[in-house]
């Protein structure tokens, strides 16, 4: 008798939360799930004189793949991601440490607020400012003739794949030091005390007890990085210049000047499939650290 | 040494770098030449009275405030929805449908603006203000979950549980005890949706059609010289504007999670 009231409560709270949810589900799947199935169908499709013709066919993988240029925009794209994502990550988790260990915990939520601010403004114009600071006459040529490092300016920094990653990991600082902090913060500050009493340096300590409880931090970072920053737009347009395009620039180009969708989706699928590729492995690699982690 | 020492020092450095175009900008809105370069030459602010004389800018402006408030209002309607059934209640498939929601936040944003472009052209939507919104309020919706869910977390199932005791309806529970509760959570949820929507270019660029959003305008002036210092003079005024609303939403999020007991955690991610 009570067992079957519980499952009737059971029942009745599953379908209350189904209910809840649905609106959201609902939009989610509309204007998410669908169109992603959409142009998952177009890049098996051709385009025809303004029409789309509906058969399939791998003709458009097969183009994309043979053309020289497309996989050096590819490689490219993955080359400037993954390297965003090193000193991305890299950079941000002594930030991350330093928040979680070392500031008083009413000062936290300070900090971290300082550090998301510039994440949310004006995205355009931060890109372009980079473009400013990193430029012929810009701020860091300026300083280093300035302090007579230099004689004339240097070039390497502008229109070029450096300029995309140092423009790309300011993008994305925010986004790498949150996941680390979270993760480090849930670590129980006896283990470090443990360790140290056990004889373990301060460094050792690091590495054999922070290091690998942060790592699902770390791991989020990496993935919530270098995710999105294969298919930035912005930043390869205005610093990149011609030899520092990127992938989202060609899907724009399919899409917007020569309105080839299913060219543009074939593309877009591809970038997204390498990607996908790519995070699965990484997670392979450091599965141990997340056993046990829900 | 102080506490943290390197790190400290590390950190600040840190944040040099993060700020340092947002403190570029105002030296060059107020700079008294077109070239966006060092030497600066003297201060004015004619690219500020400028702004006053561009129809276009204003046409941009508008539409932008009304998708910012639309995408606002619909993504934490939506979020509050969602956030709700994640934390108060358990159901099959839950982990797979926040999953799904969430997704926008880490998808590669063009692959989700040229999704909903093909969509859109598919069934013969015709792109406008409207068809934005519609985007906005997908990448929109992530955050607000992010931010609510916090504030739905923390509040005590035994509040709620004593109002039925008391015999009010699920209803009424839920606009006497539950809301009010959560209200500092909604209101910073529709603060920072909004600054995302009114920051917001890949989807407006893709979506918006013959019209012109905030960014999409700024991303058209870049390509004449002579009218970037007008647009710098803009970005201050949208970086005040920003960091005003952040602010304020951040005040809101702190109060609602002291109104609820909770423990601040920080941050909005």
């Amino acid at each position: 008798m009570q067992s079957r009231g519980k499952a009737r409560f059971r029942g009745s709270e599953a379908a209350n939360g189904l209910a809840m949810i649905s609106p959201t589900a609902l939009y989610a799947t509309l204007l998410l799930a669908a169109p992603l199935v959409t142009i998952f169908l177009y890049s098996f499709w051709t385009d025809g004189y303004l029409t789309i013709v509906h058969e399939f066919t791998l003709q458009n993988y097969i183009d994309v793949w043979s053309n020289e240029a497309f996989r050096a925009v590819m490689l490219r794209s993955l080359g400037v991601s993954l390297a965003v994502t090193a000193v991305t990550v890299l950079t941000a988790f002594p930030v991350a440490y330093f928040v979680s260990f070392h500031v008083h915990p009413s000062k936290k939520s300070l900090w971290l607020f300082l550090i998301t601010i510039p994440f949310w403004t004006s995205y355009l114009i931060r890109v372009f400012l980079w473009k400013v600071i990193l430029g012929y006459n810009g701020v860091v040529n300026s300083g280093l003739m300035g302090l007579g490092i230099t004689d004339e300016p240097v070039t390497f920094i502008l229109y070029n794949v450096n300029s995309v990653i140092i423009t790309l990991a300011h993008a994305y600082a925010p986004f790498a030091i949150l996941p680390i902090f979270v993760a480090l913060e849930k670590i129980d500050r006896s283990f470090l005390e443990a360790g140290r009493d056990l004889g373990e340096s301060p460094f050792m300590t690091f590495i054999r007890v922070t290091l690998p409880l942060a790592m699902p931090g770390v791991i989020s970072s990496v993935l919530i990085v270098f995710i999105p920053t294969i298919g930035d737009y912005v930043t390869p347009l205005l610093v990149g210049g011609p030899e520092g395009r990127m992938v989202a620039n060609l899907i724009e180009l399919s899409y917007k000047k020569l309105d080839n969708y299913p060219m543009g989706s074939a593309i877009a699928i591809s970038a997204m499939g390498i990607v996908v590729a790519v995070s699965l492995l990484f997670l392979f690699l450091n599965r141990r650290y997340l056993k046990g982690g829900k | 040494m102080m506490k943290g020492g390197w790190f400290r020092v590390y950190t600040l450095g840190y944040l040099i770098f993060l700020y340092a175009p947002i403190l570029l900008l105002p030296l060059f809105a107020f700079n008294d030449a077109t070239v966006i370069a060092f030497p600066l030459s003297g201060a004015t602010t004619k690219w500020f009275e400028k702004l006053w004389l561009e129809p276009e800018l204003h046409r941009a402006l508008k539409n932008s405030l009304i998708i910012a408030s639309c995408s606002a209002v619909l993504a934490t309607t939506l979020g509050i929805f969602a956030s709700r059934a994640s934390t108060r209640y358990s159901f099959p498939g839950k982990a797979g449908i926040m999953g799904m929601i969430m997704l926008p936040l880490v998808l590669p944003e063009i692959i989700l603006a040229v999704a909903l472009l093909a969509v859109m052209l598919g069934i013969g939507l015709p792109l406008s203000i409207f068809t934005v919104i519609l985007g906005h309020v997908l990448v929109c919706t992530p955050f607000s979950i992010a931010i609510l869910s916090a504030a739905f977390q923390s509040l005590d199932k035994s509040l709620e549980e004593a109002a039925y005791d008391l015999g009010e309806t699920p209803i009424s529970t839920f606009r006497l005890i539950i809301l009010p509760l959560v209200m500092p959570g909604i209101i910073s949820s529709l603060l920072i949706t909004f600054t995302i929507s009114l920051d917001e270019f890949i989807m407006a660029f893709f979506l918006a059609g013959n019209e012109n959003t905030l960014p999409v305008y700024i991303l058209g002036q870049f390509r004449f010289p002579q009218n970037v210092p007008v647009i710098m003079a803009l970005g201050t005024i949208l970086v005040c504007l920003s960091i005003a609303l952040l602010a304020t939403a951040e005040y809101f999020r702190r109060r609602g999670i002291a109104k609820t007991g909770g423990k601040d955690t920080g941050g909005f991610l």
